[in-house]
């Protein structure tokens, strides 16, 4: 083992029922370091931390740790605290009710003489500890009391006195404010000069330049590469991320005019969703179609379940059709000519065991309410019409939804909302897990319902597909609308925004 | 840096509990005061009424805090009853038939901690299961109602009967009789298990493990917690003292019969979430327990004085205090929400 290495993994591989998680997977964590991991959503960072941390049982591979001979397998969180590896997640794991000493030293408190726990004793450790952190608490105070970054910072504390020689940080930050991050870094920090290496698990591309000092990307499960952090810019991190190399990016021209009119549909200023999307400002014109790019991840979803009302925006305007309206729930939204195409169609969008035609009327019967059933004529000539339209390839318009190919099931849940006649409609990776054939038809239909005068708000992971359809496009990273692009709309002027951080570019 | 008082939502709910003990007491003690309300033996008797109920309310704590809940007690308790009836009739003698019982109910409490703990059944339904299969055992035992007389039992009868005096607050009846405040033996046998539960709860490892568990079972297992093994150990000793609470409840009656102890689980539930436990586990203390079952008592007490109430009474009025309660909690629950 190379000197300073504090644990190696070789060649990890794991698989789901279905999916390759990871596969051959190597990593390298030094003393002292703070390593990011990065990856968008799905490229398997969790699954890695899991296989160190003894949660998933990996098939291949090795993991080596500093000081103990031969390979480690960890079969609990337990047996990884005992060979030095600690885990903060998210979600701080520690139990609210609890004072934080308590929260420090439960499951190994010290003794009194009567089998009872000494709690002076550990109160008393529990404040050193957090003082020589530089953490300002009473230790004897319950864990609920504090913030949640005062939380986080507990739960690395309790890793941390267990002699911790990995510190493995999964997202630590996504529910901090800026001031909290800063003082999370201090501490890592900190840390990190006391010989702990650390893998921080995030995804805002600010945090990992402002703390990291070395980067492992992957990609699909796949290993990219291990970079020094002063050798991988921006534009080349996410472009490694995203599977793109920049020096053969090709210009894409646009297949289509510009079917915008004057008049505005949409118009949002500083709607925001705490802890999801940070105050935006967009305005969506009739018969134009915005895109919405950004990492996996980045807040794309979450702008637009904040205009329809998915999540119930705490703050800023909406104004559709040039009058003020307030959303709290989607049904307010369809009553204002919107629809939604969820990201996440099998749990969010279509109900499998209804059939083709109950599907698609789901939405129309919700919005008229349900004591004013539409009769089985109407709903027929509706579902006919809409089949066509789409050119849903099913057996009949009772089939279940369950047995269509996924490229029909997408294309019932969007006849679901042509059927409510919408004027602004929010697609949310329409084409995801769908054949190119398909995607060109929804791309096409895209383009056809603008030219009808509709509104649309496009989100998808392939860039390509959005310069051919959006005439203009919202840039979204760490939950922030950070720019908008409405002219030289091209893969690389695109990345480099969703990269942004001008002083790493090269 | 966001940091409260230490007297936090809880502690506050603890406070009300007891304030309200207070009030009620002190308003029996207002009207019925020439009903003799206000003798210390007014105040005895509801302990010594209720001794069983508070041994069961101690456990019931205990389970509730690991957010688990138990409602096989009163049939527990009821088969308890039957087996010390029966078992003292067919000539065993006392010692040995509470020691069984406390046999019986560890024995039973394990199997049910097994499921919950390791199988991960749910509590309810286990202890549902549980229920019916006591209720059931009860009727096996025997049919009919069986009195613990004299003849049956000397050393159990003369166990029921021990009066221990209270060296003060006595009072001169009518008839100009001195009267000495007493209690039963049940009385000591329910304040020792309060005070040991207590002492647990707060001292030692597995006290604070069933905290832990209930804030955040999850965590709890994170942070290299048994958890399976302290849900398991959690509903054993619910049974163990329910057990206790049986022998206390038989000495209070002297019989056994099918429909004792009826709803006695609910008895014990509500005294708990009066006494600020949550049901969702993590918050609550036994002595919020124990004065749930005073404020209960207090209620049947003062109904009972008044001698013009109907019985039903006192159960509409738990209601309503538990309805209250229940609003109070959840009100504390969204300002703590609020304040993250």
């Amino acid at each position: 083992m190379e000197e300073n290495v504090v644990l190696t993994a070789r060649g990890i591989t794991m698989t789901f029922p279905g999916v390759k998680a990871l596969e051959d997977v190597d990593f390298t964590l030094r003393r002292g370091e703070i390593h990011a991991l990065m990856g968008e959503n799905g490229a398997g960072k969790s699954t890695l931390i899991k296989c160190l941390t003894g949660i998933n049982d990996f098939e291949a591979g090795e993991i080596h740790i500093a000081g103990i001979d031969g390979p480690v397998k960890n079969h609990s969180t337990r047996d990884a605290q005992n060979v030095g590896i600690s885990t903060v997640y998210q979600e701080v794991n520690l139990c609210p009710n609890l004072s934080v000493a308590e929260n420090l030293f439960i499951g190994r408190e010290p003794m009194t003489a009567f089998h009872t726990i000494d709690r002076k004793s550990y109160n008393k450790r529990s404040q050193k500890i957090m003082d020589d952190l530089g953490i300002s608490v009473d230790v004897t105070q319950n864990l609920e009391n504090y913030s949640l970054a005062i939380q986080q910072m507990v739960a690395i504390a309790r890793a941390v006195d267990m002699d911790c020689k990995v510190l493995i940080l999964d997202e630590p930050t996504s529910s901090l404010d800026d001031e909290e991050v800063e003082k999370l870094f201090v501490l890592m920090r900190r840390l990190r000069d006391q010989g702990v290496g650390i893998i921080f698990v995030t995804h805002f591309l600010e945090q990992v330049y402002a703390v990291c000092d070395r980067i492992t990307v992957l990609r699909d499960g796949h290993f990219v590469g291990e970079y020094p952090i002063a050798e991988l810019p921006r534009v080349k991190l996410v472009a490694a991320m995203m599977g793109k190399n920049l020096d053969d990016l090709e210009e894409i021209g646009k297949e289509h005019e510009n079917t915008a009119e004057d008049k505005l549909e949409i118009s949002a200023k500083g709607l925001s969703h705490t802890g999801t999307v940070k105050p935006f400002d967009l305005d969506i014109h009739k018969g134009e179609v915005v895109g919405v790019a950004g990492l996996l991840g980045s807040g794309r979803s979450e702008l637009a379940r904040a205009i329809y009302g998915a999540d119930k925006a705490n703050t800023g305007s909406l104004e559709v059709d040039g009058k003020s309206v307030k959303i709290n729930q989607p049904i307010d939204a369809m009553n204002l000519g919107m629809g939604m195409l969820p990201d996440d169609r099998k749990a969010e969008g279509i109900i499998q065991d209804l059939s083709v035609r109950e599907n698609m009327i789901l939405a129309l019967q919700a919005k008229q309410g349900m004591f004013k059933p539409l009769s089985r004529a109407k709903q027929e000539e509706l579902v006919d019409e809409y089949i066509k339209v789409l050119q849903v390839k099913t057996a009949s318009k009772e089939t279940l939804v369950k047995q269509l190919s996924g490229g029909n099931q997408q294309k019932v849940i969007l006849g679901r909302w042509l059927i409510t006649q919408p004027d602004f409609l929010i697609l949310d990776e329409p084409t995801r897990g769908i054949d190119v054939g398909t995607k060109a038809e929804i791309q096409k239909l895209i383009l056809k319902l603008a030219g009808e005068g509709k509104s649309i708000l496009f989100i998808s992971s392939e860039i390509s597909e959005m310069l051919r359809t959006c005439s203009r496009m919202a840039i979204m990273r760490d939950g922030e609308k950070v720019n908008e692009l409405d002219h030289d709309l091209t893969q690389e002027s695109v990345m480099k925004a969703i990269a942004g951080g001008e002083q790493n570019n090269d | 840096m966001k940091k409260r008082s230490s007297l936090n939502g809880h502690t506050i709910l603890l406070f009300i509990t007891i304030g309200l003990f207070i009030v009620l007491y002190a308003g029996g003690c207002i009207a019925y005061g020439s009903k003799g309300f206000t003798h210390l033996q007014t105040f005895l008797n509801i302990l010594i009424t209720n001794a069983g109920l508070i041994c069961v309310a101690c456990g019931l704590t205990v389970v509730m805090l690991t957010a688990g809940i138990d409602i096989s007690v009163g049939a527990l308790i009821a088969m308890d009853c039957m087996m010390l009836a029966v078992g003292m009739r067919s000539g065993i003698g006392a010692v040995p038939m509470m020691l069984l019982v406390l046999l019986v109910g560890i024995a039973f409490g394990a199997f049910q901690g097994f499921m919950i703990g390791y199988l991960g059944i749910q509590p309810f339904i286990v202890t549902m299961a549980g229920m019916f299969f006591c209720r059931g055992m009860t009727a096996v035992i025997c049919t009919d109602q069986v009195s613990i007389t004299k003849e049956i039992n000397e050393t159990f009868y003369n166990l029921a009967n021990m009066k221990i005096n209270i060296p003060f607050g006595g009072y001169t009846n009518k008839k100009g009789m001195y009267m000495v405040p007493y209690i039963r033996v049940t009385v000591v046998v329910a304040l020792l298990v309060l005070v040991i539960v207590y002492l647990m709860l707060r001292y030692t490892k597995f006290g604070r493990s069933l905290y832990a568990v209930g804030g955040n079972a999850q965590s709890a297992a994170m942070m290299g917690l048994n958890v399976k093994s302290i849900r398991m150990r959690a509903h054993m000793l619910c049974s163990v003292l329910a057990s206790i609470g049986g022998i206390c409840y038989c000495l209070n009656t002297m019989a056994g019969s099918v429909s004792q102890a009826l709803g006695l689980e609910m008895d014990a539930i509500s005294s708990a979430v009066i006494g600020g436990t949550l049901l969702t586990g993590g918050v609550g203390n036994v002595f919020g327990s124990f004065f749930g079952v005073l404020i209960n008592g207090t209620i049947s007490s003062i109904v009972k004085t008044n001698g013009k109430l109907a019985s039903s009474w006192p159960n509409i009025l738990t209601a309503i205090l538990l309805f209250v309660f229940i609003v109070i909690q959840s009100i504390f629950a969204a300002v703590r929400n609020r304040r993250k």
